[in-house]
């Protein structure tokens, strides 16, 4: 197999494993100040899976979901893509719009900016703990906002990996809020050769 | 009874009447339906990219629209369809994500349609519906008893090709 990430190590698939850890965790915090709620994180799940599988995380490629796509700049190219359930999405901009609950049921282009405004401090506290982590200067772009299905948001960045190899490197994690049941999908897709960069500015090249 | 066949995303899949192919949430992607109307036999692609001479991992044809046609119009053909009489209709290709300076990478729906345009040309298969481009996802389903290329999406309704 000629795919740079089946012939991962388990020291690298563990290294990444806690840059996703470390990343997620300053996700989670800014999320939970942001929106005054704690913040249950999963452990970052990372998995080598078959390119159509990916959609199956998020609900199968027919769920309607928000995604806030961002490209990162830098020496290690990458994408981010954080997925909402369509009502977690929803329940999301209630809070942060401070309305009740169940109130939101479309987006208006002042909860689209809200929710960009979410994926950007995502990213952005993620980001500074890989930067940190790797001491590559990573910067993310303008995010950009779609609701749809699954399968369509997610093809944007699996297409990419596409022309790679038929597997992707998934590195995931879930946050949930306490009482409110929002649930949220971060997803960390290098390009193309932006993985062995990463894994050599932290020194698990081999 | 009339099955409803899955096409996941880099596969195809080919059928008799009165089954169906579906595949869901195309984004960038395209969905080709190739369809032989005398003895009914379909097949529909869900392609990724548009040459598989450009990628360095050419491991799964089906990813691929070079690959991935040819493949199926010969299993279509081994079912007893005659490639004189195999038409097309063509979904996806959308861009999900706008950008103010979309690169290339972002791009690809665009590329991915017009790249299938050409080789069906190239095949000399004859387009009979086009719904391509835009910036939202679509199901598409070709029912196999009518040749009808059925297009869902979330904002923009649904319609028959």
């Amino acid at each position: 197999m000629s795919e740079e990430i089946l012939n991962l190590s388990l020291m690298q698939l563990d290294a990444l494993k806690e840059i996703g850890n470390v990343g997620a965790g300053n996700s989670a915090t800014a999320l939970s100040q942001l929106i005054n709620r704690k913040i249950d994180m999963t452990v970052p799940q990372i998995a080598i899976m078959p390119l159509g599988d990916v959609p199956d995380v998020v609900g199968g490629p027919d769920a309607m979901v928000a995604g806030v796509f961002l490209r990162v700049y830098g020496p290690a190219p990458s994408s981010i893509l954080f997925l909402l359930p369509r009502d977690s999405a929803f329940a999301l901009v209630d809070m942060l719009m401070g309305r009740e609950q169940g109130t939101t049921t479309s987006l208006n282009s002042m909860d689209e900016s809200a929710l960009m405004e979410i994926g950007n401090i995502l990213a952005g506290a993620y980001l500074n703990a890989l930067s940190h982590f790797t001491k590559l200067t990573l910067l993310p772009s303008i995010p950009s906002l779609a609701m749809d299905m699954a399968g369509a948001i997610l093809s944007v960045i699996l297409i990419q990996l596409g022309e790679m190899g038929d597997h992707a490197l998934v590195i995931e994690t879930e946050f949930t809020t306490e009482n409110d049941g929002v649930k949220g999908h971060f997803f960390l897709i290098p390009d193309p050769g932006s993985l062995s960069t990463i894994l050599a500015a932290i020194g698990v090249k081999e | 009874m009339s099955e409803l066949i899955k096409v996941g995303m880099a596969d195809y899949k080919t059928g008799y009447n009165p089954n169906s192919l579906i595949s869901y949430g195309l984004g960038s992607c395209v969905g080709i339906a190739l369809y032989d109307a005398v003895t009914k036999i379909g097949g529909l692609a869900h392609i990724m990219l548009p040459d598989s001479t450009q990628a360095r991992s050419t491991e799964n044809p089906a990813k691929f629209a070079d690959t991935a046609l040819p493949l199926m119009l010969n299993e279509m053909i081994k079912m007893g369809a005659i490639k004189a009489r195999v038409t097309a209709k063509i979904a996806g290709g959308s861009q999900m994500f706008t950008f103010a300076n979309a690169t290339d990478v972002m791009r690809i729906g665009e590329r991915n349609a017009q790249a299938v345009r050409m080789l069906l040309k190239k095949m000399d298969i004859r387009i009979l519906a086009d719904d391509t481009g835009g910036n939202y996802g679509r199901t598409v389903e070709l029912k196999i008893d009518t040749g009808i290329y059925r297009v869902r999406t979330i904002a923009q309704g649904e319609k028959e090709l």
